[in-house]
């Protein structure tokens, strides 16, 4: 049943936030593809973050809809599906990746256990095959499997970053969401994680939207840019050009604002 | 003053039918924990409140009461509790397991196999199995409520990565009928086994936060495990010195201050059992030595 790869995997009408007469997010529409990259940026408090709970269902939109394209190749609107079909797309076919890793991780429960628990969510019960598949990744994310019993709050920022990303990248999901995820991290680490997101993107043909304030990290992941401000897309376009030709005014200050770099 | 100074078993009508109420929910839905109204009892929590209650809620006047902690009929817990109901409902009470049509536990399922006309109450302290994993109460419940228990293997799993077995030996988590997790309180995993297909009803009662569940007769409960790690229930390897059983769940009893140590069944009634048994028989073979 793949003969409709060439529909969006995402696509997002309207979504609209308010917290109570605040606005989180305003009226934001697109569409995302299999193997396509989008970057959101924008000032803090711009909605980044509003927006991306809200594509994957862990923030109810108070209008608009996001619509996803199950491995059956049905498009569902995520607000009529029930609950238990939502988790389970949450642990097998979307991946969440938030710029604090205590948060995205189970600090209590080792390296191992985190990267593990989605398989267990999922029905695996075999110790020895879930432990195999723990390795690999943190082989994959540059984790020395030596580490695989202790608890990530003995590991370093970056390597809690990359422990997030296997963890949910376990189950080969076909969506992720990242939100700063090279947030609050020095330079070279940021450096060595971008590159590490980069090949995985790459190789497993991953669908993402990645937040970020770091233009740089925009230039170098996302194929397409959404620039945000007050809760509304101000300007949208290949990320080329967006970021050397920009037309709205509030987006040149933002390229302005790295030319320095 | 000819009138009783307590309503039977202590607890108002009212009270009691609102518990069994929450008793046939918990029926209905086997491993299910439905919340009740627990009230304050003049004992402190932690000393089997839940129980009690449960207990008070199924006694009638015709019952015959055992009570149980880890096993003794004669600690101090289950001497007061028995007392409590000889004194409130004014039920006669046994040691005996098979003499008992109900019995309130803390810790241990008795090792005499029960029976379609007996119920088991529990004693719970804290009666969410993902608690240790999932703290926030809301998320418990929606794990509950969509089946949603991988984590309860992650758990597991620690164990299996820490101490390489699962080290978990009381509290072992249960599934029941193939639907509901549950903790089979602070028993140890040994008694898991007997849960299963059990032919008495079960019942279980956690005061401080106000749930009751139940496994209702012949209800299947199985011990979570892994394919290449499969449940085992424990016990210490040896014989009890009393009665010399090699298959009841034994405690360690330390007989001096070098260290010497000895095992005896943890289920007192059990023992005492096997021992009169043993004794009877022994002065038959005498007899007909004699004859
Ligand atoms: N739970 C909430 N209650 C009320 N207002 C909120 C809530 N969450 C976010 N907001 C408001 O909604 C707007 C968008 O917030 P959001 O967190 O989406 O911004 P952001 O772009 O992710 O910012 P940052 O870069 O700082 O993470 C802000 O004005 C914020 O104050
Ligand atoms: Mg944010």
């Amino acid at each position: 049943m793949k003969d409709n790869e060439d529909e969006p995997l995402l696509v997002a009408e309207g979504l609209t936030k308010r917290y109570g007469r605040q606005t989180g997010c305003q009226d934001v529409s697109f569409e995302l593809y299999e193997g396509e990259v989008i970057a959101v940026v924008g000032e803090s408090g711009s909605g980044k973050s509003t927006l991306l709970q809200m594509l994957c269902a862990q923030m109810e939109a108070t209008s608009g809809r996001v619509l996803y394209r199950k491995r059956d190749g049905v498009m569902c609107d995520l607000a009529a599906m029930d609950e238990a079909e939502r988790r389970f797309l949450a642990r097998t076919d979307w991946g969440y990746v938030h710029q604090d890793p205590t948060i995205g991780l189970r600090m209590a429960i080792s390296a191992g256990g985190n990267v593990g628990e989605r398989l267990m969510a999922v029905g695996q019960r075999h110790y020895g095959r879930i432990r195999g598949t723990a390795t690999s990744w943190l082989n994959r994310v540059e984790i020395d499997p030596v580490r695989i019993d202790d608890s990530p709050r003995t590991y370093s920022g970056g390597m809690r970053q990359r422990l997030q990303i296997a963890r949910n990248l376990v189950t080969e999901p076909r969506l992720v969401l990242l939100d700063e995820p090279t947030g609050g991290l020095d330079v070279s680490v940021q450096a060595r994680l971008l590159d590490l997101l980069r090949g995985l993107v790459a190789d497993l043909k991953l669908s993402a939207v990645v937040v970020t304030h770091d233009l740089a990290v925009a230039r170098l992941l996302s194929h397409r840019i959404m620039v945000m401000r007050g809760g509304k897309v101000i300007e949208s376009g290949l990320t080329d050009q967006v970021l050397d030709d920009p037309r709205e005014p509030y987006t040149q200050l933002l390229v302005a604002s790295i030319l320095p770099l | 003053m000819t009138a009783p100074a307590y309503n039977f078993a202590y607890l108002d009508e009212q009270t009691k039918r609102m518990i069994r109420r929450a008793i046939l929910k918990a029926v209905a839905i086997p491993g299910y924990q439905v919340p009740f109204a627990s009230r304050e009892m003049p004992m402190p929590y932690g000393w089997g409140t839940g129980g009690v209650q449960v207990t008070a809620a199924v006694l009638g006047p015709d019952d015959i009461l055992k009570v149980i902690d880890q096993g003794a009929d004669d600690t101090t817990n289950a001497v007061s509790i028995r007392k409590f109901f000889i004194k409130t409902a004014g039920v006669r009470t046994t040691t005996e397991t098979c003499e008992a049509t109900v019995i309130q536990t803390r810790h241990r399922v008795p090792e005499t196999p029960l029976s379609e006309k007996q119920i088991l109450v529990f004693q719970v302290p804290i009666p969410e199995p993902l608690r240790f994993l999932e703290p926030r109460e809301t998320e418990t419940r929606r794990m509950h409520a969509l089946a949603d228990y991988g984590l309860m293997h992650v758990k597991l799993y620690e164990d299996i990565a820490h101490y390489g077995h699962i080290a978990t030996a009381y509290a072992y988590p249960v599934k029941v009928d193939g639907r509901y997790v549950m903790d089979p309180s602070p028993t140890p995993k040994f008694d898991n086994p007997k849960m299963d297909g059990c032919a008495a009803l079960q019942l279980f009662g956690a005061g401080r936060e106000k749930r009751i569940y139940a496994v209702p007769p012949h209800t299947s409960v199985v011990s979570l495990d892994f394919d290449d790690h499969p449940f085992e229930p424990y016990r210490l390897d040896g014989a009890c010195v009393l009665c010399g059983a090699d298959d009841s769940y034994l405690d360690e009893v330390i007989t001096d201050d070098r260290g010497a140590r000895m095992f005896v069944c943890s289920d007192t009634d059990f023992c005492a059992g096997r021992r009169s048994a043993a004794s009877s028989a022994e002065g038959l073979d005498a007899e007909r030595r004699r004859d």
